[in-house]
């Protein structure tokens, strides 16, 4: 970075520090702090698409349909989520590759299990294997969005499932009194005014979302933890220009004021998105609203 | 001009497309120096990236290098997110039944001990290793009390903080670490266990052994192997 840090051994405090804190494997562990937010930021909205579809399942009166919402939930969210992402990932990849070996190689003759060895012909390997390393990457990270958006959709269909409960029956009669038919009181009357009830549940599962994301490592995702714990690591002089000691105290110490950070403003954005919702609702808080603004 | 090349690649590549594999990817943990380790720009270094480069040029391979956590490194090569593993990992019966190994690259070396003192009891004391490694089925086989760790480092950690009263590993991996801390100290006693180190490959994968077999042993005729285990001390030679 620095054309001083040519030679590390010659320098010492704050300049070996710089020099140090620039290393590529520094830069790689900065990087992996915009994976995780970029993980959030598609998660969320990905979960409660989920979670979306799940809770108007579990509601049809279409009743294989409202089987499949409950299943979902009610199995998803039985089993342990490092479970849920050791065991699914990998079968999860080895289904695409297997639909994709079907389709692409219909002429192959070997089984696809051979013993242990899970074997698709080379033109259905997910990515395929001459593909460069990120989109390796790529494909972990997406995987890692799906079993994420899964496990935590599961969640948000019990919570927007309860949430759509919680709307004001009279609210929906007045809807079908106007002569709406169902669909259009559903998403009229009852899809805005869910909000504020489920937003409660909703904040809690972004905050148990943000917690959660460690477990990338286990899918194969160098995330911050990954590279904490690489960086802190004890580092012998014959193998790097910076030896230091056991340092994973001060790496977790940061990702530590980065997840209260991220956590402390989440409630911040929640506060003023809750109040947005209570405005004019006939909750105990839109009622406080309004005797406060009379 | 690079249109060209590109134009020409793809070429190539449709014509050998029937061909097994155009890139080899290298599974390796990327914590156990000095076998293999993260170097400071963050890319693959150590004793089997240099062996690993040097078979992959021999057998006229692509390789690409690719870290995993130890613990499912097995698991993920069986169902292809890469193609080797080249971690260290002693040959042992229970792993070649769910993996096949090329040669070995080094021979079966002793595992060593490091703890605070000298006169520490690793017999009925409490010695810790890293997860699924042979270290680790030594210890649970003998009469000390086992604590296993997911990484190395844990368990040098784990000795310090008086966790454990000593690790066992490999001795390359706890040379340099007691030659630079004070207050480590690693024990006379040695333990014969295991094999030696060899490439993990998946079963159905005859052809990919048979050219890194070759590769290997073309390295042990002309003693650039001898000289490259030299250079990163982590084995005794052939």
């Amino acid at each position: 970075m620095f054309s001083t840090c040519a030679d590390p051994s010659t320098l010492d405090g704050l300049s070996w520090l710089a020099c140090y804190l620039t290393t590529g494997k520094h830069m790689a562990f900065y990087l992996s702090f915009g994976t995780v937010l970029l993980l959030l930021a598609v998660t969320a909205p990905a979960a409660l698409l989920f979670g979306f579809g799940g809770a108007a399942a579990a509601r049809s009166r279409f009743a294989p349909l409202s089987w499949l919402g409950k299943a979902y939930t009610s199995i998803v969210r039985g089993v342990p989520d490092i479970a849920f992402f050791l065991f699914f990932v990998i079968a999860l990849d080895q289904a695409f590759e297997y639909v994709r070996h079907r389709v692409k190689c219909p002429d192959w003759s070997e089984p696809v299990r051979q013993g242990n060895d899970f074997v698709v012909c080379t033109a259905a390997k997910l990515p395929l294997s001459t593909s460069p390393q990120w989109v390796h990457e790529t494909y972990g990270f997406l995987l890692a969005v799906l079993t994420f958006a899964i496990v935590f959709g599961a969640f948000a269909a019990n919570v927007l499932y309860g949430a759509m409960k919680a709307v004001p029956r009279a609210q929906m009669e007045t809807a079908e009194a106007y002569g709406m038919t169902h669909r259009q009181a559903f998403w009229r009357i009852l899809v805005p005014q869910m909000w504020v009830y489920a937003l409660p549940g909703l904040g809690n599962l972004w905050m148990i979302l943000i917690k959660a994301t460690p477990l990338l490592f286990l899918l194969g995702v160098e995330d911050i933890v990954y590279w904490a714990r690489e960086l802190g690591g004890t580092k012998a002089a014959r193998f790097t220009a910076y030896p230091h000691g056991d340092w994973r105290l001060y790496y977790f110490g940061a990702l530590l004021v980065f997840y209260l950070f991220l956590t402390w403003v989440s409630e911040k954005v929640l506060a003023r998105v809750m109040a947005r919702l209570s405005h004019g609702q006939a909750t105990a808080a839109g009622e406080a609203m309004r005797k406060a603004g009379a | 001009m690079n249109k060209l090349i590109l134009t020409t690649a793809v070429l190539a590549l449709a014509a050998g497309g029937a061909m097994a594999q155009d890139v080899v990817r290298m599974g390796t943990e990327g914590a156990y120096p000095p076998w293999n380790f993260i170097d400071d720009n963050g890319d693959v270094a150590g004793f089997e990236r240099e062996l690993g480069d040097e078979l992959c040029a021999r057998a006229e391979l692509n390789c690409e290098w690719v870290t995993n956590e130890w613990d499912s490194i097995i698991p993920n090569l069986v169902s292809g997110n890469y193609d080797t593993i080249i971690a260290g990992m002693s040959i042992t019966a229970e792993r070649d039944e769910v993996i096949d190994f090329t040669q070995e690259y080094t021979p079966p070396d002793p595992s060593c001990y490091v703890a605070l003192s000298d006169d520490v009891d690793v017999d009925g004391g409490i010695v810790t290793a890293q997860t699924s490694t042979i270290q680790a089925a030594f210890v649970a086989e003998a009469g000390a009390t086992l604590v296993e760790f997911a990484t190395p480092e844990e368990t040098i950690a784990a000795v310090r903080s008086g966790e454990a009263d000593a690790v066992l590993a490999d001795c390359s991996y706890l040379q340099p670490i007691a030659d630079e801390e004070a207050d480590l100290v690693m024990l006379e006693r040695n333990e014969q266990i295991g094999g030696g180190v060899g490439m993990g490959l998946r079963e159905s994968d005859a052809d990919l052994k048979a050219k890194f077999d070759a590769a290997i042993s073309s390295m042990k005729d002309d003693g650039s192997l001898n000289a490259l285990i030299e250079k990163w001390e982590v084995a005794s030679t052939f």
